[in-house]
């Protein structure tokens, strides 16, 4: 996403068209926590969800407050400025042809996506306290930079990397992180012991085409223009996942003569993610091309990562990371000049091969790196895991006091407290009273009764 | 030929059902089932209502058998739900009058032997 110059002013149909990306961007997030919500067991179902959610309040503001001076302010190679911090100077002025505002608010979406991808790594079984507090500091001591690197005018710009959409910053930068936090927390306990299988597919098929609508923003928007270049990406958007579902679908026929509709909803996601260095700079012909080839390395990735003791819960590294990896490096082989962008190998340019490779090479390292040094930071103050006991019950009682299916049987209000103080038998019996008036019961004596009537 | 029921946590399912197969006990019925057997109540805070959940869900067991796989099927049970926290359940040992196969007709003893 490079900045153009000399700036013009602010462009009515650029910032209409920002605005709706903006919304859909930030309509992933949401929609992964229905794509993750669905591939847990029940009683991790809420615990999972929040774990995206809360990305949107952590993450969110953590940007509005630094991140998005670290990325985007003026600064060196490896880090942005200062200049931007509690958006100080971010304001109406044009952005590109954007309000700067603007510009700022749709990169906080892809800041939020990020951190909150890597959830799927730890699910079921990590507290949610440090998992905020890791996700935040992620965000700004790890997205922050990377994102300078490569669009805020940092060193893997200058190099020449290209990433139309963010298969490194996103995909290949949090696949990182997931690697590591899932190596870090340990296998749930009853990884390899017992089939811990999806509570909920529709969710997840769900979640995949809310995502694949977001990502038409996601990708689209990334030429924060409503232009010819904006309609190429979003015309791939949509190719690149359709070869990836059709070839990964195929795959799971022939392996096992079923087509599974987790397999189809991972595919779509494999192929948004594959697509997403590359959507501005390729042509139709090779998003179908990239989309059909990025299935098999996830696939079989997938198939090979549940085998092992890595207990990476919902293969973000196999569909983010390798996805990321196969389509950055893709994008330096497919890339044309014809649409607008860098020639790569197949139009005669080999080196930008090796730039691709060279940025996600210095992404996986960094982050991989950093995620561990944050992990560990945390893990000396809180523990990261939860007890025992916690994990075998499901973490949505024991984190949020909640469940997500719950009757309502045998649930007893509990009323406020009185009141008129040193009244104590009085208002039990009025408790009691409307216990057994409205059916909700309260005290001592109706929850006898609630439990003597189902003995 | 007993009937054995035995109330435990869902979480604990998986180990149990483990236990008994390979405890070679085969044959067995399993249910959802909610109740209350004295430990402390989980609360639960939607919104403005705050709720003690009164009743935990668990899973029931029943299986039949012959004299002989009594000790063995309460010891598998007793080894593989236990936490220690109160809420483990409980096992019921139960008097059989008559056990029918439906496939075969077999009755009793025939009945509770699992199909070879």
């Amino acid at each position: 996403m490079p900045t153009p110059i000399p700036p013009p002013a602010i462009n009515g149909a650029d910032t209409a068209w920002m605005m709706a990306a903006t919304a859909l961007v930030l309509l992933m997030t949401p929609a992964l926590a229905f794509f993750y919500g669905g591939l847990v067991r029940s009683k991790n179902a809420l615990n999972t969800m929040m774990m995206s959610f809360a990305a949107l309040a952590a993450v969110g503001l953590a940007w509005a407050l630094a991140g998005y001076s670290l990325a985007f302010g003026d600064g060196g190679p490896l880090l942005g400025g200062v200049g931007h911090l509690l958006l100080r100077g971010v304001g109406l002025e044009a952005h590109g042809t954007l309000p700067h505002l603007l510009f700022m608010a749709y990169q906080g979406t892809f800041a939020i996506i990020t951190a909150a991808l890597i959830s799927g790594a730890v699910v079921e079984r990590m507290r949610f306290g440090p998992y905020v507090a890791f996700i935040t500091l992620w965000s700004l001591a790890v997205y922050a930079p990377v994102c300078h690197w490569v669009w805020g005018g940092g060193w893997l710009g200058t190099l020449g990397a290209i990433d139309f959409a963010g298969g490194t910053v996103v995909h290949v930068n949090a696949g990182a992180a997931a690697l590591v936090a899932a190596a870090v927390l340990g296998p749930r306990r009853d990884y390899g012991r017992q089939a811990l299988l999806p509570h909920n597919v529709p969710f997840v098929l769900l979640g995949g085409a809310l995502l694949w609508f977001g990502w038409f923003g996601f990708n689209a928007g990334s030429a924060l223009a409503a232009n010819a270049t904006a309609g190429l990406a979003f015309t791939n958007t949509l190719l690149a996942p359709i070869a990836t579902l059709a070839v990964w679908m195929a795959l799971d026929r022939l392996r096992t003569r079923k087509t599974t509709a987790v397999g189809a909803a991972t595919g779509i996601v494999v192929g948004l993610v594959a697509i997403t260095p590359a959507a501005g700079y390729v042509g139709p012909m090779a998003a179908l091309v990239l989309g059909a080839i990025a299935a098999f390395p996830s696939y079989y990735a997938i198939l090979w990562r549940s085998r092992t003791r890595l207990d990476d819960s919902l293969d973000v590294t196999a569909a983010h990371g390798v996805g990321g990896l196969v389509g950055a490096l893709l994008t330096g082989v497919l890339a044309s000049a014809v649409w607008g962008g860098k020639d790569g190998l197949l139009a005669g340019n080999p080196g930008q091969l090796a730039r691709q490779a060279a940025a996600v090479a210095a992404t996986l390292l960094y982050s991989g790196t950093a995620s561990f040094a944050l992990l560990k930071l945390i893990g000396a103050f809180v523990p990261l895991r939860a007890e025992r006991r916690q994990e075998s019950l499901g973490l949505d009682v024991p984190q949020h006091g909640e469940e997500a299916y719950t009757s309502g049987e045998g649930a007893i209000l509990v009323l406020p407290e009185p009141v008129t103080p040193a009244a104590s038998p009085v208002p039990a019996a009025v408790a009691g009273a409307i216990g057994g008036a409205g059916g909700v019961a309260g005290g001592g004596v109706s929850r006898a009764r609630a439990a003597g009537s189902r003995a | 030929m007993k009937l054995i029921v035995a109330v435990v946590r869902p979480e604990k399912l998986s180990e149990v059902l483990e236990a008994l197969f390979k405890a070679e006990v085969r044959g067995l019925t399993i249910s959802r089932a909610q109740g209350h057997g004295g430990e402390t109540e989980q609360v639960e805070t939607y919104r403005g209502s705050t709720v003690k959940m009164e009743l935990v869900d668990k899973v029931r067991l029943d299986i039949g058998v012959s004299d002989p796989f009594v000790e063995i099927t309460v010891e598998a049970i007793l080894r593989s739900a236990r936490t220690g926290e109160v809420g483990d359940g409980k096992i019921f040992v139960l008097p059989v009058e008559r056990a029918i196969r439906i496939r075969t007709g077999e009755e009793d003893l025939a009945a509770v032997t699992p199909a070879q």
